[in-house]
Order: structure tokens, then sequence, then C-alpha cells
């Protein structure tokens, strides 16, 4: 049976289709200004990587920021529950979840059975969320992946005064225009960020396994950054990290239509 | 007894010289890269247009944030100790400052003699200073110092959803997407930057009349969306509000010298 999740966020949108205990397909694209549209061009893309159309998934769970918009989902479910779903399943030994978004960043906190029974969102302030390196990409000249890549190549790493990503930005230009190099900068710019994660982190109460979900996991600075400060092992999930909340909405479509809810699927 | 003040802050130098309680002149500059060159020009320049010597001051106090570079000073002061002296002295009855500066945000309490009670301070988060209508100026491509003539054209003013400053700029380029008027927009950035200073001065209670200082003074705008923040009425400055902290360090000065300060 096949079934689908679509996660619809501010920046990017991702579908996943799952036949039974498979994944067909996945896929990643960076949203538009509709969200109606979003969902479309991602789930049209899956689909046409599995080689189905949309006439032949049973059900589909929609998720994100733009879920209510979403024409062709059977149901809803929050970002909170689909990003602890998916997580879980990756990692059953998993007990914090750490979702870092385009804007915005939540940790939740998982018991054993797999229920949600804490989180806590910043979406009012950029710092700790992957705008805060999107802006800082932006000023050093890098894209994303490589400003995560130069953090462990810094000889001499710095600190950022600053927590606000105005005030960081002046910091970082004043920064350039002395000739530090840019991995030293990188170095800091991932370190301001994963504190201020860390402090979202700990106020939902810290319990291991701890793991990264979200674009911004790809980041190995500020996952190695984010481990050190918080003294905990940040483990790595198997899949690409950015489409854990689809993962999570089609595992919810495979239950509403009467699968199994725990049943091992080999992703 | 000639006296003055000299306030350097991050974005601009300001002076003031007061001769016998009263400010003869004052003077106003952008900020030079290193603070003693700012100091020395501002001062400089205000001595001269005053038709004063350098060496006829008998007592100067710096403050701002660059207080400590004032080579010429005889002792430095806070700025939250200067902002309530100069705004006591040209509001005697107010009894809170809200001073908007380039970086930064503060209100402050004070007695009847322009003594500090209370303050409270925000430097941590662009918003709420002016740099976030910095910022919005520079993203709607109109100069910071139209915004409030714009603003008094608004037929419908946006609501804002964001307070963070980068938040809020991709909200007014969705806006200017949409086609919302321009006047508006700027009507809404307004309110939505007063309601953030006004969260600020409300936490130390507002007791007694407001008075206003800082750049952000001088956009009346500003002025009137944080009056509806408040829901007070604000007493405006007789002087130029961008004085207020160097007018109140010459008052401070007055009364270490000796002189009389009312």
């Amino acid at each position: 049976m096949i079934v689908a999740g679509c996660d619809v966020g501010s920046l990017t949108s991702k579908a996943v289709i799952l036949n039974d205990r498979t994944m067909l397909s996945h896929a990643v694209v960076r949203s538009s200004f509709r969200p109606d549209g979003s969902a479309r061009t991602v789930m049209d893309r899956a689909l046409g990587a599995a080689g189905i159309g949309m006439d032949e998934v049973r059900y589909c769970v929609g998720t994100g920021y733009g879920r209510e918009k979403i024409p062709f989902v059977n149901k809803v479910y929050s970002e909170i529950a689909c990003h602890a779903r998916g997580a879980r399943h990756l990692m059953p030994s998993v007990h914090t979840v750490i979702d870092i978004g385009g804007q915005d960043c939540k940790a939740i906190r998982l018991d054993d059975a797999g229920a949600v029974v804490k989180f806590v969102t910043n979406d009012k302030c950029a710092a700790g969320t992957g705008r805060f390196l999107d802006v800082m990409a932006r000023l050093l000249g890098v894209d994303l992946d490589e400003l995560g890549r130069l953090s462990a190549q810094a000889q001499a790493p710095l600190s950022l005064a600053s927590t606000c990503t105005v005030w960081a930005q002046a910091e970082v230009i004043h920064h350039l225009n002395e000739n530090t190099p840019i991995a030293d900068i990188a170095a800091a710019v991932n370190q301001a960020m994963a504190g201020r994660v860390a402090i979202l982190a700990r106020s939902a109460g810290l319990k291991r396994e701890v793991c990264m979900t979200g674009g911004v996991a790809k980041n190995t600075g500020v996952l190695i950054h984010l481990g050190k400060l918080l003294d905990v092992r940040i483990r790595r999930l198997r899949i690409d990290p950015q489409i854990v909340g689809a993962l999570g909405a089609a595992l919810f479509a495979r239950e509403n239509t009467g699968g199994a809810p725990d049943d091992r699927s080999r992703l | 007894m000639i006296v003055a003040g000299c306030d350097i802050g991050s974005l601009s130098a300001k002076a003031v010289v007061v001769d016998d309680g009263r400010v003869i002149a004052s003077h106003v500059i952008r900020a030079r890269p290193l603070p003693r060159d700012s100091a020395r020009e501002v001062m400089g320049d205000l001595m001269r247009s005053a038709g004063l010597s350098p060496d006829s001051l008998d007592y100067c106090v710096g403050t701002g944030y660059g207080r400590n570079s004032v080579e010429f000073a005889d002792s430095v002061e806070s700025e939250i100790a200067c902002h309530a002296k100069g705004a006591w002295k040209i509001v005697p009855d107010a009894r809170m400052v809200i001073d908007i500066g380039g970086q930064d945000a503060k209100a402050v309490r004070f007695d009847d003699r322009g003594d500090v009670v209370r303050y409270v301070y925000n430097d941590k988060c662009a918003s709420g200073t002016g740099r976030f209508l910095e910022i919005m100026a520079e993203a709607l491509d109109v100069r910071l110092e139209d915004m409030g003539a714009i603003a008094a054209r608004a037929q419908d003013p946006v609501t804002l959803s964001n307070q963070c400053v980068v938040f809020a700029e991709t909200e007014i380029i969705s806006l200017i997407n949409e086609g919302r008027d321009i006047s508006d927009i700027i009507s809404g950035l307004h309110t939505a930057m007063a309601h953030r200073v006004a969260s600020l001065a409300r936490s130390i209670e507002l007791t007694g009349a407001v008075t206003m200082s800082g750049g952000v003074a001088k956009n009346p705008g500003m002025f009137t969306a944080l009056q509806e923040a408040l829901q007070v009425k604000i007493r405006p400055m007789t002087v130029d509000p961008q004085i207020v902290g160097a007018l109140g360090a010459a008052m401070i000065a007055l009364e270490k010298a000796g002189g009389n300060g009312g």
C-alpha cells in the first residue's frame, strides 16, 4: 500500500512516499510564496521519482507551516508530532529531537513510548534558526554546506559577542575588514548558532539519545559545537535530516490506513 | 561659568556648551571611526561656532559609548544619568525619558532634581532601536528622515506579525510584493517598533509625564506611534532631541564645577 507525507516549510518543501515497508522516493524543493504550489511541485517530483501517479497514493498526511493549504491531503499533523514520529522511527532510543528549520528552532522531548512530553519553540528571533546561518553564509560568500565544513579548518577561532543577527552581522563585517581568516569567522558563526540552540534544548529538558533534524543538521560545525555545549553526543540519522518531518507524516498516513504503527521499515 | 557636555555615540557625536545655566550652542556630527577624533572634531566645531577659545571651559563632562576617549573631559558620566539630567532640564515636570539611539533604547525614570531613580536598557536586540528603522528604510528605498512624513499619508496601516528585524524585513518585502502602499507599511513599522519600546518602558512602570530623546524622536511618526502604544501624551523637547545626553552632561558639569544647576 502506498502512502505519502508532505511537509511544506517556510523555505523548503519535502515529500516522502512509502510503499508498505519501503521508502519509494523522496524530494526536497525550495518553497515558493504559494504553499499549495510548493506542495504540488514537491509531490510531483517525488511521484515522478517513484514512477507512480497521485491516484496510486492511498493516504497522504500534510505537515509544516503551510499544511493547511495543501490541497491533496487526507489529514494534517503538527510539525512537532511529525518530527518526533520520524526521528523515533529512525532511532528507537531517541528522547530529544532538535529540529532547526529555516525560520524556527524546536526542541522536542519524548517519553519511552515515543509520545511528546514537552517542546519549546523559537520562531520570534532569527538567532538560532536557519536564517541566522543563511545571513552569515551570504556575508562570508560561502554556501551553507561549506559554512559547516569550514569550522574544522579554523586556526584561531573567535567568538561573537552578539546574539542578535543584526549585531552579529556587524561583528562579522568587522572581522572581514580585519582580514580574519574566513574559517575562523565561520567557526564563530557556527558556535554562536549552537549556543543559542543549546539554551532552547536545555529548556526542553535534555534526555539521551539526542538527534537533530532539519536542514541545519547537515552543518557539521553546528553539530559538533552543539554536542560540546550540551555535553552529549548528537546522533546522526541515517537519512537526509531534512525529510524527517515528511517521513513522520508518511508514517502517520500508514497508521491511518490500518498499517501497524511500529513495524520496522527498511528505510 | 562656562561648561560643556560631550556625548560620543556609536553613530553620532554631540556637544553642548552652557553659560550660566543657559545653552549657548550645540553641535552634532556623524561619528568618525575613532571616538577620540569624533570628540575633538565636535568640540572644536562647537567652540568655534560659539566664538569661544578652547581654554575658556571651566569644566567638561564626557558621556556616551565613547566617553572614555574624550581626552579633554574632566570627568565622565553614564548616558543614563546624562539623559535623565538633560530631559529634566528641558521638561522639568517629566519623570521619565525614553531615549532611542542608533543601536540601543533606554527608558530612565528620574526624580525632581533630574537624578536617576530606575532605568532599563536594550542593546542586545536590534528590534526597538534606531537600527530597525534604518534597515527598513534601506529595504523600502526611502530616506530615514522621510519616514515620518510618508507614514503621515497612511490610509490603512499594515499590522506586522514579526518583531525580529530579520523576519520583519522579509515580511515587508512580501507586503511590497502584495502591492501594499509604502505609507501603510511605514506606519505599520512605526507601530511595531513603538510596541517594542513601550514594553521596555513599561517594565520600569510609568509614573508622571514622559518625554523622548535621541535621533528617533525627530520622526513624528514614531513619536505618535509611541504615544499610542504607551497611551500617554509624550512631552516634546524644545531642543533637538539628539543633544539631550550632551546637555545633561553639561548640566552635570555645572554641578561638579560648583555652579547652580537649576
